[in-house]
């Protein structure tokens, strides 16, 4: 079954095009990464799947075979349960780790399943537990990152974007916070997910694309792609 | 001793109507990062509003439709004008504020001047340029402390504005409606992927903010009871200098500047001639914002207007 299938998406900033016309299918359970350089468009592409940014006429996106562009930022993640985890984690610095985490829930009604959640996560991520009354902006980087991911499943679960999970994380908070992000998808959690690490990125990934200039240049299984003469020389380091 | 606790209670009272209006100005700004230079137009506005509904409600107490004591209509009016002058913030925000966004803040800003020129021409308009007189309608009774005087009306404006400005803040602190409004104080732009609609939280926003000026208003009119179109442009730029003083996104700090602000007015009235009053007042708060520019309880928040 398709989960997100997103047809010739065009974003422009102030004229400039940063995306020129992506085709795309993720199916149920995957993990996808889109790799590519600075500038490619990799976030762009997250943002206009999360509705945060304007597409040109003739985009097409439907999540489950609804049409996303008949909904707003916040009901994409309120009532289609896509959550979008955003380049920098953007926590609110001035809430504790327990309001981050309650906040994400606002439009939620189901009360139960808000609980198996909340301990879900707070099981994946113990140190969440520990800190659940500090201020956002004063937890380690790798705890924020911790705390972002929590918040976005928190907010919707049936599919997660993930901007950079592992910028700014040293490699063993990385290889930690990946193997929870597996654990998510395990659970019926679909994933998409850019990297400029795209070694990481395939590794995690079962399947991935290649943006440059806002256009997707290469897809395949990732460990095709991770062979691939071209992939390795631009962004494997040769 | 006596002149100083007299001036204390005539500051306290003056303060509050700053506090009060202050509180509105520094919501807005926080959370949608706009200055609503309407806002004193709107407790002009709400003070009419109040005038309305009081001599409404007096008319029909008088024609013997319904006996209501004065008390009960003041707390009437009180609540009436406060939901009407809500509805009147929210219909701004929606066709003045909200199409301008995502434009430079310059727009929304002079947007807001607009809007203030409507609402006072509008008024004109309306009601013609002779002043209005409030109804009567709390009997000042004076309590003579040891020769400081209190009037029941101010113990009212004093309890009433402090009453509101901590029904807020705990609605702020406490409630998930407040956990969002403070999440957008410190990057709205990034709270919409918490589900949360912002559109409604800014609409409320604006609701409570003007739903206090009407407050604001009405008890001006208890106190001073003579209304005239232009009496909010004075106010709102006052209360616009305490919400900035007290800090950005503080509703204590908005309501201790606005207090602050009432309490220097009236003391230096009491040492210099009046003419010097405003002139030394602000310079005061000048010298106060060049060694606290984030005002006295200014939250860090993110300035990153994109995601």
């Amino acid at each position: 079954m398709t989960m997100l299938s997103v047809e010739n998406l065009r974003v422009s900033y102030d004229n400039i095009k940063a995306l020129h016309g992506l085709n795309f299918q993720i199916d149920e359970g995957e993990i996808v990464c889109i790799i590519g350089g600075n500038g490619a468009g990799k976030s762009t592409t997250l943002r206009a799947i999360s509705r945060m940014v304007k597409t040109e006429a003739g985009t097409r996106m439907s999540l489950q075979g609804k049409d996303l562009l008949g909904y707003s930022a916040d009901r994409v993640v309120s009532e289609l349960g896509v959550s979008h985890v955003p380049e920098g984690r953007r926590l609110f610095d001035n809430l504790t780790v327990t309001e981050n985490l309650k906040l994400a829930t606002f439009a939620r009604r189901d009360k139960d399943r808000i609980a198996v959640d909340l301990k879900r996560m707070l099981t994946l991520f113990p140190r969440l537990e520990e800190r659940r009354s500090q201020k956002a902006g004063t937890m380690s980087g790798g705890e924020q990152q911790m705390l972002a991911v929590a918040r976005a499943y928190m907010s919707g679960r049936r599919m997660m974007l993930l901007d950079e999970p592992s910028m700014g994380l040293a490699p063993l908070l990385m290889m930690s916070m990946f193997k929870a992000l597996k654990e998510i998808n395990a659970e019926g959690t679909t994933i998409l997910l850019v990297e400029q690490n795209a070694r990481l990125a395939l590794q995690f990934a079962q399947r991935g694309y290649v943006i440059e200039t806002g256009r997707l240049v290469m897809a395949g299984a990732s460990r095709d792609l991770l062979e691939n003469a071209d992939v390795k020389k631009a962004y494997l380091g040769g | 001793m006596t002149v100083f606790l007299q001036n204390l209670i005539n500051a306290l009272q003056w303060g509050s109507f700053y506090a009060v209006i202050a509180i509105g100005y520094s919501m807005v700004y926080s959370i949608l990062m706009l200055f609503n230079f309407a806002h004193g137009d709107i407790f002009m506005t709400g003070s009419y509003i109040g005038f309305g509904v009081a001599t409404g409600l007096m008319a029909l107490s008088a024609a013997g439709v319904i006996a209501l004591p004065n008390w009960l209509i003041l707390v009437l009016t009180l609540l009436i004008s406060m939901v009407l002058t809500s509805f009147l913030g929210m219909f701004i925000e929606r066709v003045g504020y909200r199409p301008l966004r995502d434009a430079p803040r310059a727009s929304a800003a002079i947007t807001g001047l607009m809007i203030g020129i409507i609402l006072e021409t509008g008024n004109l308009i309306l009601l013609g340029a002779q002043r209005i007189k409030f109804p009567a309608l709390v009997e000042p009774v004076t309590y003579d402390l040891g020769g400081v005087f209190v009037t029941n009306q101010k113990v009212l404006i004093v309890v009433v504005s402090l009453s509101l400005a901590m029904a807020l803040h705990q609605f702020i602190r406490r409630t998930r409606w407040g956990m969002a409004m403070r999440a957008m104080a410190f990057d709205y732009v990034v709270v919409p992927l918490m589900g949360v609609p912002i559109n409604k939280i800014a609409a409320m926003t604006f609701a409570l903010g003007s739903g206090l000026a009407a407050a604001a208003g009405i008890l001006f009119g208890v106190a001073y009871p003579v209304l005239d179109p232009y009496m909010g442009i004075v106010f709102g730029w006052k209360a616009f200098v305490a919400a900035i003083l007290g800090g950005r996104g503080s509703i204590l700090g908005a309501t201790l500047a606005g207090f602050i602000l009432g309490f220097i007015e009236i003391f230096v009235a009491m040492v210099f001639p009046s003419t010097l009053r405003d002139f030394i007042a602000y310079s005061i708060i000048l010298l106060i914002l060049v060694f606290r520019p984030y005002g006295l309880f200014g939250e860090p928040y993110s300035v990153r207007l994109r995601l």
